[in-house]
């Protein structure tokens, strides 16, 4: 099975975005982690969580659809869990010890239970989250708010995190990730 | 009930974001080794199209559902903090794979490990807030 194709995917987005900016909301999935923070009882080290969470909800119930969504698709809408990734893709990372790309939707390099369960695994996995959500915060945004919503809206603090996530993205696949494994 | 329809809109997004393969690790290596279009093209059509919807907003030719005008929240300006912070996301998101929308839709997917992933970043967020009049911004 192919993917659904690019053409369909990015408009389908961007109807996602058009949604929430109807249901008076800017998309954005990144600043639900400094909610969960504030949540979390944050606000007792620093005043930056002392926020009124509940402004945020529909953000949290927003992620609680996208975690059914994933459910609902890898249960009932995909018949395969390949990915048809470039062969060279597949060649390139057999080469540097990623073994089977592509053969299901994650490399068990990084993400089987054992590797989560190993020492070296849970680093990358803890370490490659933190940096997600400290450079998003750092940034105010992510992909969607950044990427999607700042470059459609044309604002510039979005294109220069934008060159960010594809500087630190290069520095990572080019330069990191074949002395990791 | 007034939350149901953002649940909804979630579940587009699940979906999406899973059928487009756009949270399979290898489609974003692949991208940051210019290897397919795919998710340049997902990338490139939504801010297109974004672009075109934006165009009828500010002319306020579309409403919210409550007849009131789109007001779209700025980002912050400043060079430090979008570059730097940006690099820091980048070097994140090529090691995971997975950008925060991503990474809630794989716990769906059933991937324990993820978990782990999200816990990293909610610490990342909990640290930005602890050391923010630290950084330059």
């Amino acid at each position: 099975m192919q993917p659904w194709p690019w053409y369909v995917a990015g408009p389908v987005i961007a109807f996602i975005m058009f949604l929430l900016f109807y249901f008076g909301e800017r998309f954005g999935v990144s600043s639900n982690l400094e909610t969960f923070c504030s949540i979390g009882g944050a606000g007792k080290f620093t005043d930056y969580f002392k926020i009124d969470w509940k402004q945020n909800i529909w953000n949290l119930i927003f992620v609680l659809g996208a975690i059914a969504g994933g459910f609902i698709a890898s249960q009932y809408l995909t018949t395969t869990d390949a990915v048809a990734i470039n062969p060279q893709t597949v060649k390139d990372l057999a080469a540097i010890g990623i073994d089977n790309a592509g053969a299901t939707y994650l490399p068990d390099e990084i993400f089987s239970i054992e590797a989560m369960l190993s020492a070296k695994g849970f680093l990358i996995l803890i370490v490659a989250g933190f940096m997600v959500g400290f450079g998003a915060r750092w940034a105010g945004g992510c992909t969607s708010g950044h990427a999607i919503v700042g470059l459609s809206n044309l604002e510039l603090p979005s294109l220069i995190s934008v060159i960010g996530f594809f500087i630190g993205g290069l520095v990572m696949t080019w330069l990191i990730i074949p002395l990791l494994f | 009930m007034k939350y149901i329809k953002f649940f909804l809109i979630g579940i587009l997004f699940g979906i999406v974001m899973s059928k487009a393969e756009i949270i399979s690790w290898y489609r974003i290596y692949e991208m940051f080794k210019f290897q397919s279009f795919h998710m340049y093209g997902i990338i490139g059509s939504a801010i297109v199209v974004g672009m075109v919807g934006m165009f009828f907003f500010r002319r306020n030719m579309i409403k919210t559902f409550e007849g009131e005008e789109i007001h779209i929240a700025p980002k912050k300006k400043g060079l430090y903090r979008n570059l730097l912070g940006g690099i820091l996301f980048g070097l994140g998101w090529a090691l995971a794979g997975a950008c925060p929308g991503p990474m809630f839709v794989l716990i769906g997917k059933g991937v324990v490990a993820i978990l782990v992933v999200i816990f990293g970043a909610t610490l990342g967020a909990f640290c930005y807030g602890l050391f923010k009049h630290k950084l330059p911004h």
